[in-house]
């Protein structure tokens, strides 16, 4: 995973609460045991009707907004089923980020592993970030500065846990992150769970 | 000493090494793998040339994309061709795995449980976001991601952030007829599809301890429906008591050890938590969902809101939204809505007490004309239970299929899907728009209540079907 700095562009306004996963990647599309090329998928039961026509007026079938760097979202965006694919398919898209005042967790976490940053702001800010949106206005974000700034505006701070900030920066890999580091912690919890817990070594 | 929570003591037990900012390393004891989430995490252990480090610590098994018709072929060719990379992963990572014809095979949160492979006090985590059920036997459970599978499976470890804690209380006696299905549904209506994000929800009171292990799951697995990945209850008695003599349980002396350890989770008395809500089960009918998000949940004898009505402009557009989706009028009321399918299934509600319940509403009667209604048990094992009691007979008698485990039409991945407009009362847990098949319309519910539904071909109080 190449590191993450800042991104600009256009921000793809979904003033909408509970987009699930189901939502942006439908169920059906799961069968695919790929991670690349998903993005064509995304959000595609919005995109489109039963004949495969696109929907009019929907938000990334209209330009500037197609394949958006930044997705701003009413609450409990990504809430819902696990599926990593959701991820996959916005980074497909092209998105880097995402705004709302609430995510879904295992959404969040997803995000953290594959470059795309979750933004979590108050509902007011959102409020008014959604509008900016909305006109088109550009969206900078920058995780360094851990800033949103809509061109014109003062940046908004966000807050993502140091570590994973770091991670996200450097484009490490979570997995060898771990082993680098924990390898020996991991072997001495192991060794005094044995001892403390047979049952789950039996 | 400080008063700590059950999920502080699990969380507690389970930290490798302290991140800070409320961030630790946890080590996982148990890792649940199913064909749909985990391919891309074999490939990456691939790529890295990596094994797993306790391949004994997993279980595999496929239920999502499979037929639920037959199990002599799977006709779907991606389907098909998934299952078959799952089993060529878990040959060459030596991954224990339920075969597909086998006596285990079912839901990965059906037969964890089943096999004594979830127990008390451990952290179980699985590609799945209602692994939440797993907390029903006081075990850190919750669901990840594929690359986070991918770190479980090469260190046995997952960086986490500690989550606040939130006990919901249960109090006063419900109706007989009111089961865990309605007491989540009611919680989940009462505060948010995104009430209990951040937090870790403890279920606790009389009636919680009185529930059977399947009822304190239907309770966890529906946790995540109130965006908390963590659904809790103590382990007693009766968790131990259904965890013996399964065959990955710890036996004999272990077995006596094991619980000595798993006495010391609960609570203790004195323990604060950062948020508590009450729920009055007294005050609870049976409930049916009517729009696309489990929080837009009624008693079933209530009108739909009119958000004409809705002051709140956000809530007003949401109602809006979901009235339109799912084809309703606004005020009408929900009892007596037609429905043209029926599912009684899942990881929420697809055991044998799941099963008896809508057979108890289904026996003698017949489902009404026209509706499709299926049974789809959670697992084998509960499947071969049912038929030895004859449930299978009193639904197949009521012109109710009788079909093989498997997710089914939870998840819509196989051929058990809505068409565009279908409406179905289902004993699932996502009414989510397209859930169950692009454009088709869910009204989530208990398996009584979907019982009743089928016989009487519209929603209905199960209240008035009683035998």
């Amino acid at each position: 995973m190449t590191g993450f700095t800042t991104v600009t562009g256009p921000a793809a306004a979904m003033p909408e609460e509970n987009i699930d996963t189901d939502i942006i990647f439908p169920a059906r599309f799961l069968l695919l045991t790929a991670r690349e090329g998903l993005g064509k998928h995304a959000f595609h039961d919005r995109r489109y009707h039963a004949d495969g026509t696109e929907v009019a007026g929907y938000v990334l079938n209209t330009d500037p907004f197609r394949s958006p760097p930044v997705i701003v979202a009413g609450a409990n965006f990504g809430s819902g089923s696990s599926r990593e694919q959701a991820v996959w398919a916005l980074h497909g898209r092209g998105v880097r980020a995402v705004i709302a005042p609430a995510l879904g967790e295992i959404f969040n976490n997803n995000c953290l592993r594959n470059g795309v940053i979750p933004i979590i702001l108050p509902p007011e800010t959102v409020a008014q970030l959604l509008g900016h949106a909305a006109a088109g206005t550009a969206f900078t974000v920058d995780l360094e500065a851990q800033t949103v700034t809509v061109a014109g505006h003062p940046p908004i701070p966000f807050a993502i846990p140091p570590e994973r900030r770091l991670a996200l920066l450097n484009g490490w890999d979570e997995t060898d992150l771990v082993l680098a580091r924990y390898a020996d912690d991991i072997t001495a919890f192991e060794n005094t769970q044995r001892q403390t817990q047979p049952w789950l070594y039996a | 000493m400080k008063h700590k929570t059950l999920y502080e003591k699990l969380w507690d037990a389970h930290v490798v090494a302290d991140l800070g900012a409320d961030e630790a390393l946890l080590y996982i004891d148990r890792h649940i793998v199913h064909e749909v989430s985990s391919p891309q995490s074999f490939v990456s252990m691939r790529k890295a040339g990596r094994r797993l480090r306790r391949p004994e610590t997993h279980l595999a098994v496929a239920d999502h994309a499979i037929p639920t018709r037959q199990r002599d072929a799977i006709d779907d060719p991606q389907a098909a061709a998934q299952i078959a990379e799952l089993e060529a992963n878990v040959a060459e990572f030596s991954v224990p795995y339920a075969t597909l014809s086998g006596p285990e095979q079912g839901i990965v949160h059906v037969i964890g449980p089943e096999t004594g492979f979830t127990l008390p006090g451990t952290t179980v985590v699985c590609g799945d976001s209602h692994t939440t059920t797993h907390g029903a036997f006081g075990a850190l459970a919750f669901g990840i991601g594929a690359s986070e599978q991918t770190t479980v499976m090469a260190a046995q470890a997952l960086r986490q952030t500690k989550a606040r804690t939130m006990k919901v209380e249960l109090v006063g006696t419900r109706h007989p007829l009111t089961f865990a299905k309605d007491i989540a549904l009611a919680l989940i209506a009462k505060i948010g599809a995104n009430g209990a994000v951040g937090h870790a929800v403890e279920y606790v009171g009389p009636a919680v301890s009185a529930m059977t292990m399947a009822e304190r799951m239907t309770l966890c697995n529906m946790t995540i429906e109130a965006g908390s990945r963590i659904g809790l209850v103590a382990p007693d008695e009766i968790t131990f008591a259904f965890i013996k003599g399964r065959r990955l349980a710890p036996k004999a002396e272990l077995f006596d050890a094991a619980c000595a350890y798993w006495r010391t989770l609960p609570s203790d008395a004195g323990a604060q938590y950062d948020k508590v809500v009450t729920l009055d089960l007294a005050q609870i009918a049976p409930q049916v969902s009517w729009g696309t998000s489990p929080n837009q949940t009624l008693p079933v004898t209530a009108r739909l809101p009119d958000p004409a009505h809705i002051a709140d402009l956000s809530e007003r557009r949401e109602a809006e939204k979901a009235l339109a989706y799912m084809g309703l009028a606004p005020g009408a009321p929900l009892l007596g809505t037609p429905v043209s399918h029926v599912f009684i299934g899942s990881c929420t509600n697809g055991r044998i007490e799941d099963l008896r319940a809508a057979a108890a509403i289904a026996l003698d009667r017949k489902v009404a004309p026209g509706i499709k209604a299926i049974v789809v048990p959670g697992s084998a094992a509960t499947r071969a239970a049912a038929q030895a009691e004859g449930l299978d007979r009193i639904f197949t008698a009521a012109g109710f299929e009788w079909r093989f485990a498997g997710c089914s039409m939870c998840v819509a991945m196989n051929d058990d899907r809505l068409a565009p407009g279908d409406r179905c009362a289902s004993t699932s847990n996502r009414n989510f728009e397209g859930r169950q098949g692009a454009g088709g319309r869910t009204h989530l519910m208990s398996p009584a209540m979907a019982a009743a539904a089928a016989i009487a071909g519209h929603i209905a109080d199960a209240r008035e079907y009683v035998a």
